[in-house]
């Protein structure tokens, strides 16, 4: 059997030693990570709004987006008029013009937001939509990679993802292009803190 | 197979051409640069990287069992392939099991390797390739001339007159957003109309039996979320010990890549979608034997990232396809000859060792020391060509003999200066057939220093 083979033939040839190293813990830059954060977001091509609640939320999808005719979002308070729950094959989300989902955590050193299967019900749906909101609590932006890890657990959803932007390409002439094969613009929703009191 | 050397030649021929190539690639190395400055700890996390990769390679056996066992635990079938036409003989019988006629991919530079598009295409399958570059040199049915982009040596007209013929574009049209657009409705299509999609794999995580995939145009998860059966493709060597050390890849990836901070998407996978299907297939085809070669086994470490090909004067120059292999540049120079060394003995000697590439690695391979190293194999196993192995035998006496060196200095002297052109430029001297021989000195060095210390 081919995997008995390749493990007897790494035993044979593998070096030895080489102890794992401990990733340390790297400064973490002196301005606020919400700042860093939404910086790197307009250069990935994103775009950042800030509001706080439900309406704010939906003016913001509406004034973006009025013409918009097919909306989905699992998030209550969201006018979405794709019974995402009705869904039968994730094709049926193609005519799809805006997805509306939540963030769970945003790092700051490149604008990612880390999204997952429970929060899209469809794990198509942040690409197949041409445009997508991203909802994210500022109090959710980490400083870099290795705090994100640290707070997600990359197996506890079937699928997870960094959506750091639009969809693009360069691949004809180093021509950049938004829009390749996934969503055409990312508007990305920070909610202030909730204020005691 | 051509020299490497013959193919430049060919290659350079259009010299405007060659200096756009050239820039295009330096413009990509510059802003891999500006990323790599922004990080205070860049050095610290190549070293950390390089680390990694050494202690995945003394404990492959173990993580790959551990990520098979986790893989198979979350509901993922994982296969194992000792070679190209296992792993295409895999593929298929997965295809056919679910009688699936159209696949998706996106970028796999291992289903390349292994010829899979055509092993399947011969067998009645339609395969598309779905990222942008991908897809253009699919439709001109040519091999991608580079890791990252895989189209970098085409033109926008030439895209554009292929995009004409093939997907009914406007003629003459090459604007990018226009080319693209029209590929993006193309691809849409065909996306809605597979049975299975097919994904390279950039890491695969021993600890959670998970793999993760780095794209910016979204076509691999349009493919993997669409489809009811999902196939990752991977190398025994994309295995990384725990999640934790995504981290430390993430950060390195796409900056060295392309210099943006991130991918647009980085995606992890790790079960299988409702009603779907989800396949793993893991990949020797030579890499165990690479493992064994002390000297070599390092070039295992590379997270297929293209900044050596970027930044290396050889690469810019002479082009992807020059290098006869998928994997081209630097790296390719120091996988290929593990692989036939007859066959790719050019490929090590299409550097200037100037260190570039080395000095760029995100895992901090030593490709120029690799090269040289493989020069000496290719020497010692008589792979030179016979102009260069004479060349080299007689340069060996007459460089080890004072006596030989003193005549033939002062006779070399006097003949380029005294015999006319054809005696000096002919088919023995290949140095002199694209440059022009020094002017002589009227005398050696030694001369000189022997006639001062009698003058004194």
């Amino acid at each position: 059997m081919s995997k008995n083979e390749i493990l007897a033939a790494i035993r044979r040839n593998k070096p030895t030693g080489a102890v794992l190293p401990s990733i340390p813990t790297f400064p973490e830059g002196k301005a606020s990570p919400v700042v860093t954060f939404i910086t790197m977001v307009e250069t990935g091509g994103g775009q950042v709004i800030r509001a706080s609640g439900p309406g704010a939320l939906q003016a913001a999808i509406e004034n973006r987006f009025p013409d918009a005719k097919r909306i989905a979002s699992p998030i209550p308070g969201v006018k979405s008029n794709v019974a995402l729950g009705a869904i039968h094959s994730p094709s049926e989300l193609e005519p799809v013009d805006v997805a509306v989902i939540s963030g769970r955590l945003g790092v700051a050193e490149n604008g990612a937001i880390w999204v997952t299967e429970e929060d899209c019900i469809h794990r198509v749906l942040p690409f197949i939509t041409q445009h997508l909101f991203l909802l994210l609590d500022e109090a959710a932006i980490v400083h870099n990679m290795h705090q994100a890890y640290e707070q997600i657990q990359v197996d506890a959803s079937g699928f997870g993802l960094f959506i750091a932007g639009p969809s693009k390409t360069a691949d004809i002439e180093q021509s950049l292009v938004i829009g390749a094969q996934g969503a055409r613009s990312l508007t990305v929703v920070l909610e202030p803190p909730l204020t005691s009191g | 197979m051509k020299e490497h050397a013959q193919k430049s030649a060919e290659f350079i021929r259009d010299e405007s051409r060659t200096d756009w190539h050239d820039e295009a690639l330096w413009f990509v190395r510059s802003k891999r640069d500006r990323a790599a400055h922004s990080i205070a700890e860049w050095e610290q996390l190549r070293e950390l990287a390089s680390q990694v990769k050494d202690n995945v390679l003394a404990h492959l056996d173990q993580y790959l069992e551990q990520f098979e066992a986790n893989a198979q635990r979350n509901g993922v079938h994982v296969h194992w392939a000792a070679d190209a036409a296992e792993h295409n003989r895999i593929v298929h019988s997965i295809l056919e099991k679910h009688n699936v006629q159209r696949l998706v991919k996106s970028k796999s530079m291992l289903t390349e390797e292994c010829h899979l598009n055509e092993y399947l295409t011969e067998r009645g399958v339609e395969v598309v390739d779905t990222d942008l570059g991908e897809r253009i040199i699919q439709l001109k049915e040519e091999p991608p001339s580079h890791i990252v982009m895989p189209a970098i040596h085409l033109k926008k007209e030439e895209v554009g007159e292929l995009f004409h013929q093939k997907l009914h574009t406007e003629k003459g049209a090459s604007d990018p957003q226009y080319l693209t657009e029209a590929a993006r409705q193309h691809l849409r299509q065909k996306f809605l109309a597979a049975g299975a999609a097919i994904t390279g794999v950039n890491f695969a995580v021993a600890e959670t039996g998970g793999v993760v995939v780095c794209t910016n145009e979204g076509n691999a998860d349009m493919g993997v979320h669409l489809a009811p059966v999902q196939i990752h493709c991977m190398g025994i060597e994309k295995i990384i010990p725990r999640a934790e050390h995504l981290g430390i890849f993430t950060r390195l990836l796409a900056r060295s890549a392309t210099g943006q901070p991130i991918t647009i998407y980085t995606s992890h996978y790790h079960r299988p979608k409702v009603n779907g299907e989800m396949h793993i297939v893991i990949v020797d085809n030579g890499r165990t034997t690479q493992l064994g070669r002390a000297d070599f086994r390092n070039s295992l470490k590379c997270i297929r990232c293209g900044a050596c090909m970027n930044t290396c004067p050889i690469y810019r120059r002479s082009g992807g396809h020059s290098y006869g292999y998928t994997i081209p540049g630097p790296i390719g120079s120091i996988l290929t000859p593990g692989i036939d060394l007859k066959k790719y003995s050019g490929l090590p000697f299409a550097s200037t060792l100037c260190g570039s590439c080395s000095d760029v690695c995100p895992v901090k391979i030593n490709i120029h020391e690799q090269l040289y190293r493989w020069r000496q194999v290719i020497v010692r196993e008589g792979h030179l060509p016979p102009a260069k192995r004479q060349g080299m035998k007689w340069a060996g006496k007459v460089l080890s003999n004072p006596g030989w060196y003193n005549s033939l200095g002062k006779l070399t002297r006097w003949a380029l200066r005294q015999l006319p052109r054809p005696f000096l430029y002919n088919s023995f001297n290949e140095w002199g057939r694209d440059r022009e021989l020094p002017q002589p000195p009227r005398q050696s060095f030694k001369e000189w220093y022997q006639n001062k210390k009698t003058e004194k």
